[in-house]
């Protein structure tokens, strides 16, 4: 999964897969947020900081931050391919589409580190 | 009764650009008709006019055009059952027009031919006579031999607008699936083989343009669907 997702050849049934799984994952993390919005009258600093300080709610949006830099890379390369057809100006807007992905991956890590 | 008609015109020779051309034609009040005959009756008043047609009963699908924003086959499209006080007729969508309602459909084909649409059979010792299936062998073929490749579907579908030389089409699939699923068929890997990767097959996301408008009523996103399923089994 590594290797495919790290390579610049598109594997079709992996795509399919991974687009699928990653949507799950962000689905089950917004009804949860959405849930838990509901379910909490008023949201404090102290009731929000609580609810990211355990280590489940760690993982769970660790792994959905993971899963959007996934969907974002096979969906906007798709979205990309079908309307960008000079090969230079959609590796460079893949590129920075991409980067900023990881850059918030990255950014959640430390955020959540620090909770 | 006057009807209204909207014609794309475009002749490559002479036009620098395409136009729509109005035109009018009387018919008797309460006469309803196919847009083939209205198409010809237009013909006879403008013999520029360029259009397919062969069968005229929706067998051979040689007049698949864009009727009212939809595409479909002239022949078996009354009047009386498009939308408006117009009838705008253009070209299928996303094919190069090599005049008039005439489409260059050299990609659909490309596409087709890339399945290897003929039965396949490496069996050493084929039958004397004929290959006999079972009934429910048979039965699964339904709904997959019946197409007649007008292109409706493979033109009305917006990722084979933009990536007509990778992604197969709805109707190309139709029929890809059309030997996946036959029980006489021996070439299920290599025909698996052709379709596995990220155009082929995975460039269709579903939204079943390809459905709403085959003039035979088929359903090629189901059997996309057995085919995404039949790549998916093959890699886990």
């Amino acid at each position: 999964m590594v290797t495919g997702q790290a390579s610049l050849k598109r594997n079709g049934v992996q795509d399919y897969v991974t687009t699928r799984a990653t949507a799950l994952i962000m689905t089950a993390f917004s009804l949860f947020m959405g849930w838990y919005f509901i379910a909490t009258p008023d949201i404090t600093y102290a009731i929000w900081n609580n609810l990211f300080s355990g280590l489940a709610m760690k993982v769970f949006t660790f792994v959905t931050l993971v899963s959007i830099m996934f969907h974002i890379r096979i969906g906007m390369w798709q979205v990309l391919t079908d309307y960008v057809k000079a090969p230079g100006l959609r590796a460079f807007i893949q590129f920075v589409i991409n980067l900023t992905a990881f850059v918030y991956v990255v950014v959640g890590l430390f955020v959540l580190w620090g909770v | 009764m006057q009807l209204n008609l909207s014609v794309y015109r475009y002749n490559p020779d002479v036009d620098d650009a395409p136009r729509m051309q109005d035109y009018q034609l009387e018919v008797a009040e309460g006469q309803d008709m196919m847009v083939l005959d209205a198409l010809i009756a237009l013909k006879e008043k403008d013999p520029t006019l360029s259009f397919r047609r062969s069968c005229r009963e929706g067998v051979c699908g040689s007049d698949g055009v864009n009727m009212n924003g939809k595409n479909g086959l002239a022949c078996i499209t009354p009047i009386s059952a498009l939308k408006g006080s117009k009838i705008v007729v253009r070209p299928l969508p996303g094919l190069p027009v090599v005049r008039d309602l005439v489409t260059d459909m050299t990609q659909f084909y490309t596409q087709y031919e890339k399945i290897k649409p003929f039965l396949i059979n490496d069996d050493k010792q084929p039958p004397s006579r004929e290959f006999l299936q079972s009934p429910e062998e048979r039965e699964k073929l339904d709904g997959l031999y019946e197409c007649i490749l007008c292109a409706c579907c493979s033109s009305s579908c917006p990722s084979f607008w933009w990536n007509p030389d990778k992604f197969i089409g709805p109707a190309g699939l139709l029929h890809a699936y059309r030997f996946l699923a036959d029980s006489r068929d021996t070439a299920t890997d290599e025909r698996l083989n052709g379709l596995d990767d990220a155009f082929s097959v995975f460039r269709c996301h579903g939204i079943m343009n390809c459905v709403s408008v085959c003039p035979k009523g088929l359903n090629p996103t189901k059997a996309i669907g057995h085919i995404k399923s039949m790549l998916l089994k093959r890699a886990v």
